[in-house]
């Protein structure tokens, strides 16, 4: 089982490859206004996502998640 | 305020009329034929309209339509729950489910609202849809009215799709799958195969968008499932008047009488006005000619695979197989829109896509296949994007 900070961790890990800016990442970095990512590039990092925890996370929360940390708090609740 | 997103499509809008072009409504001034026209003041051949049999323009399907006017007027004023089903409608939705084979039928006023009525209506809160990553819009609307919960498999992968099912876990076998037969901007077929056999081993419920493929696939042409072999693992197939038949409206048909209850919850159906019988009466004739003449599909792959096989030549970066739907992947998009350009002053009028409406981060030169085509005009087709190539507008345009 993984707690908050162990997925906000692998977030932030995991967009350093996506970070163009080279800004620095923390929870309340915003995904697109922030870090830059097109809708294109928001897709790839959630399957990113998907495959590390083997788990499928609905286009639904999408309007919920600005942050780094909404997201983590979104992939915790689908991986309980 | 309100109008601040649009300012990017408007300094876009700007862009294009400096430079004078009209990629985006084109005018369409005058139609020669099928395949020819006049388009923002020059004469063209018309390589971008969808018009995959030619039936657009053909004599019979404009003297059913002319009839049907005469007798029904032009329009129905009315929705087809209330007084705008006609006898032509219930004849079409008798015909089309004939076609297909299966008991029930429902036609609707547009492609849209068929992919997008079902999408929103099949499934519901507490549901799931797995739809390919690279659906239509009409598809994403819908979905995203539905209220279930909305999850993509990576596009044509029917392993990521076997996954997610797996991760569904009881929920899987009332999970709704959407896939299309071809794919409407790179034209590459869904491998329908390996997809109905991922739904028999979870269960769920199977939707094929054949909007590109009707017409096109298939022994009598009923599309990509035919095609397949799938066609008993398919529960609801929908699909469009606008390409193959060469009118407007959309259609679902599917062997589950259910449809008849799903048909009176569909707000795109209940709430729009019906086509008109001249639309329904050509379209019906239409119907009519893809089985009584299925050469036009075999002039169509021959027309679709000379010029898959001219722009590879050329080593123009198009997908891994002929179809007709080939489109051209270049990575700048003003080198795109010169060469759309250059294109129209050499005679032809491809469609210029620009991401989101491109499937990746790469712009199109869309190219669509027509039976009604002759070999001369795919050869001047050729020969155009060879000037383009002379002309050095393909250098430094490596496919991503």
């Amino acid at each position: 089982m993984t707690d908050y900070q162990g997925y906000l961790s692998f977030l932030i890990s995991a967009l350093e490859t996506q970070n163009k800016k080279q800004i620095p990442l923390s929870e309340s970095t915003e995904l697109v206004a922030d870090i830059g990512l097109s809708s294109l590039e928001v897709m790839e990092f959630i399957e990113k996502i998907e495959d590390h925890f083997d788990i499928s996370i609905p286009l639904n929360i999408l309007p919920d998640v600005s942050t780094v940390g909404d997201l983590a708090l979104k992939v915790q609740e689908l991986n309980p | 305020m309100l109008f601040d997103k649009f300012q990017t499509m408007a300094d876009f809008q700007a862009e294009l009329a400096e430079r004078g072009v009209t990629p985006f409504g084109a005018v369409t001034e005058k139609i020669l034929s099928s395949t020819e026209g006049v388009v923002e003041g020059r004469q063209v051949i018309l390589a971008g309209t969808n018009n995959y049999l030619g039936l657009s323009y053909d004599k019979r399907c404009i003297a059913a339509s002319q009839a049907a006017a005469e007798r029904w007027g032009t329009g129905t004023t009315g929705s087809r729950l209330a007084n705008g089903s006609f006898a032509e409608h219930q004849a079409l939705e008798r015909e089309i489910a004939e076609f297909y084979a299966v008991n029930h039928a429902i036609v609707f006023s547009t492609g849209y609202a068929a992919t997008m009525g079902m999408c929103a209506t099949l499934a519901g809160p507490g549901e799931v849809i797995l739809m390919d990553s690279d659906s239509h819009a009409s598809i994403y609307s819908g979905v995203q009215l539905s209220g279930a919960d909305i999850i993509r498999f990576r596009h044509n992968d029917p392993e990521d799709l076997a996954k997610r099912m797996r991760r569904l876990g009881d929920r899987a076998s009332s999970t709704l799958i959407i896939a299309e037969g071809i794919y409407s901007m790179l034209g590459d077929v869904a491998p329908l195969q390996e997809i109905a056999a991922v739904k028999r081993e979870y269960g769920g419920y199977l939707m094929i968008d054949e909007a590109h493929s009707m017409g096109v696939l298939g022994e009598t042409g009923r599309g990509a499932a035919q095609a397949a072999g799938v066609e008993a693992d398919v529960d609801f197939i929908a699909g469009t008047f606008s390409k193959s038949l060469g009118s407007i409206g959309g259609f679902c048909v599917s062997p589950h009488a259910e449809l008849e209850a799903i048909r009176f919850c569909i707000k795109a159906y209940i709430f729009t006005a019906s086509s008109s019988p001249s639309v329904i009466a050509s379209t019906r004739e239409a119907l009519r000619i893809v089985s009584a003449e299925p050469e036009r599909r075999t002039k169509l792959w021959d027309n679709a695979n000379r010029l898959y096989q001219g722009l590879k030549d050329l080593g123009l970066p198009v997908g891994p197989t002929a179809s007709p739907v080939i489109a051209v992947q270049m990575e700048n998009r003003s080198r795109t829109i010169d060469c759309w350009k250059a294109l129209m002053e050499a005679g032809v009028y491809v469609n210029l896509v620009i991401p989101p409406a491109s499937p990746s981060t790469n712009f199109l030169l869309r190219n669509s296949v027509s039976a009604a085509h002759s070999s001369a005009q795919i050869d001047t087709i050729i020969a155009a994007y060879a000037g383009l190539k002379q002309a050095g507008l393909f250098d430094s345009q490596q496919a991503s």
